[in-house]
């Protein structure tokens, strides 16, 4: 098995709030390996971009720890985080909102070059922009252009270059596709997985876009509620959905084939994720599941395999899945 | 049947600070009772502008021209006073944003019906029962109570209810869904989807639904028109289009999206993005990027829609061409 760049153990991250205590990510434990993809999908709500965020200790834990390349990062401190935020970069989901509208392209690209001390002197650092600049496919000349003179999938490539320019251990992708139009959705997908192919980049892909996750990851996690429900392959996760919740989020997402939809049983959940202020004693997503039993509000259920690398926190994993689609 | 909506060669130019943008050209499609048509495009395309300009709502620095019949009337030329009430008789509105529909300070219950009373001259009373009736029609548990709560106090998905509520509270014709589900998670849009459904089956009502989402569309659409640069560049009956899909654009924006049953290979990309609408390409709009890209007679001259089949129209010199990256 390959060397894990980063990992969780029960990682928590409260946040205290007007209204309670918000439980964003409520024990989250996984390992990245080196060269792979693992991709994070969830509703709103469900705790994946706090999760994110964590590798790069932009929020504190609550409880649990965090370790990247090796070492345990959970209290470092402030000047300890500069180099971590080196080996863990992050591409957010507005490139316009990510990207100083003062400063050229160039010097967006630059800046963690010189923060790092990365590159010495003007020249050299212009040609490491340039390289950066030729790796995403843009023409060096945007480097004197500003963000608001870039096109929505543009600015995004730029993105992608400030997040490679430190040759980080981990890139968390945080929704990269999601503000894109569809036929630019595509440029960007296959850039990321080229980049990873010539580079061996380690990537997170937290998207709320499971044909997207299933198309980009090696192995993929599905969160509800602050926990990881369910993981696996993306095939595993796409032909047998162990967990009730992934079965009923894959049978909502709509494909693109009018005698598939018209054809197709779907399985509607009633109500709204519960408030991550008060989440439901026991099962989390007994509350909206088609399936639950009054086992599940006595017993909080683990994440237990239910086959070679394919776990699922279900007391009834596999069978509570046969009897929704069976209804 | 007769159209519920019909817009022939409606054209919109708005005039910006750097020059006229056209941003629908020469549009014709119609929607007859509970039917729903699709109309789907990326962002510019001009798929939302064509129908804020066919109910009177484009911005005032928009030049709308070309025929919209809404119902029985010809609504090009008429005073805006009678087009307000023709629309707030006959059409309802659900937006992306459910809070921009939404007056945070006012109760639901109350918003619900406010078109309503001015449209339909209820009394106070009879305005609060058909509130409750309509929250109940579009699921919203305990309608009886919630009608006196605020927005604030509905999640996104429930709030996209109450809007849809209010778009039917005056028994519309027709409703305009403008991306009513793109801002809602996947099992949340699952509801919505279904309760517009259910809302048509029983109501008989027309839709025109804005999205860029094709999956979306093969699911409602009983006709889609595909949108680019302003023109429609295909359309037809949703089983045509999805099944035999003749124009270049159409056939890279359904290759374009991740299939899961398929294998692992990269996914067709369609190069550069889409032009500017006020600058736009002489010829066919979409030549500078298209896999086919014929010959000069792309670059320098608009194809014209022509049939391919029943109802299916495409905007192409080369209808079932090969895409040459295949």
């Amino acid at each position: 098995m390959s060397e894990v760049v980063a990992a969780l153990d029960d990682l928590a991250v409260w946040f205290p709030t007007a209204a309670g205590v918000v439980r964003a990510v409520d024990g989250v434990s996984l390992q990245i390996r080196r060269g792979e993809t693992l991709g994070l999908v969830g509703e709103s709500g469900s705790g994946k971009s706090t999760t994110g965020l964590a590798l790069l200790r932009l929020v504190d834990p609550t409880a649990g720890t965090v370790r990247v390349a090796g070492e345990d990062v959970t209290r470092w401190s402030r000047r300890q985080l500069r180099t971590l935020r080196r080996r863990v970069a992050m591409v957010f989901q507005d490139p316009q909102a990510s990207l100083d509208p003062r400063l050229t392209i160039g010097a967006s690209i630059a800046e963690p070059l010189i923060v790092h001390r990365l590159v010495d002197g003007a020249a050299a650092r212009r040609r490491r922009v340039d390289e950066l600049l030729d790796m995403v496919g843009l023409r060096g000349d945007l480097a004197d252009r500003h963000p608001h003179e870039l096109s929505g999938g543009q600015r995004q490539r730029v993105g992608i270059a400030r997040a490679l320019a430190g040759e980080p251990d981990l890139i968390v992708l945080d929704e990269p596709i999601a503000s894109l139009d569809l036929s630019v959705q595509a440029q960007i997908m296959n850039l990321l997985r080229r980049l990873q192919r010539d580079l061996g980049l380690t990537y997170l892909f937290i998207a709320h876009d499971l044909a997207a996750v299933e198309h980009m990851s090696d192995r993929m996690a599905v969160m509800y509620l602050g926990r990881i429900v369910e993981s696996g392959t993306p095939t595993q996760i796409w032909q047998a959905p162990a967990h009730p919740y992934t079965a009923a989020l894959l049978s909502a997402v709509p494909v693109a084939d009018p005698q598939v939809e018209r054809d197709r049983r779907r399985i509607i959940l009633s109500g709204d994720i519960p408030s991550p202020v008060d989440p439901p004693g026991g099962c989390r997503f007994r509350t909206r599941c088609p399936q639950a039993r009054p086992e599940c509000a006595e017993t909080d259920p683990v994440l237990a395999e239910v086959a070679p690398e394919h776990r699922a926190a279900c007391l009834f994993a596999g069978e509570a899945v046969r009897a929704m689609r069976a209804a | 049947m007769k159209p519920v909506l019909a817009v022939e060669d409606l054209t919109v130019t708005i005039d910006t600070r750097r020059g006229p943008a056209r941003a629908v050209a020469g549009v014709d499609w119609a929607v007859r009772p509970g039917e729903t048509l699709a109309l789907v495009g990326e962002s510019g395309s001009g798929k939302s502008m064509s129908v804020l300009a066919a109910t009177g709502l484009a911005p005032r620095t928009a030049r709308v021209s070309g025929r919209i019949h809404l119902l029985d009337t010809e609504l090009t030329g008429l005073p805006e006073q009678r087009r307000r009430r023709l629309r707030g008789r006959h059409v309802g509105f659900v937006f992306q944003d459910p809070m921009t529909s939404l007056n945070p300070v006012l109760t639901v219950g109350r918003q619900v019906v406010e078109a309503a009373q001015e449209h339909l001259g209820l009394t106070r009373r009879a305005a609060r029962s058909r509130a409750v009736e309509l929250l109940d029609l579009v699921g919203i548990p305990s309608a009886g109570q919630r009608v006196d709560a605020y927005p604030h106090q509905f999640s996104g998905g429930m709030r996209q209810r109450v809007v849809i509520a209010m778009a039917l509270a005056c028994e519309p014709d027709l409703l305009i869904a403008d991306e009513p589900t793109t801002a809602l998670d996947v099992t949340t849009q699952a509801q919505i989807v279904e309760l517009v459904a259910d809302l048509q089956r029983r109501l008989g009502t027309a839709v025109v639904w804005i999205t860029h989402d094709l999956g979306v569309v093969a699911g409602i659409a009983d006709t889609v028109a595909v949108m680019y640069a302003g023109r429609i560049l295909e359309q037809g009956p949703v089983d045509a289009v999805f099944g035999a899909p003749s124009h270049p654009y159409t056939r890279a924006l359904l290759a374009a999206r991740p299939d899961p049953a398929a294998g692992d290979a990269d996914l067709v990309t369609i190069a550069g993005a889409p032009p500017s609408p006020l600058d736009l390409p002489p010829g066919c709009a979409f030549w500078p990027r298209c896999p086919v890209r014929g010959d000069a007679r792309c670059e320098h001259e608009m194809p014209p829609l022509v049939p391919v089949s029943a109802g299916h129209q495409v905007r192409t010199f080369y209808p079932q061409a090969t895409d040459r990256r295949d």
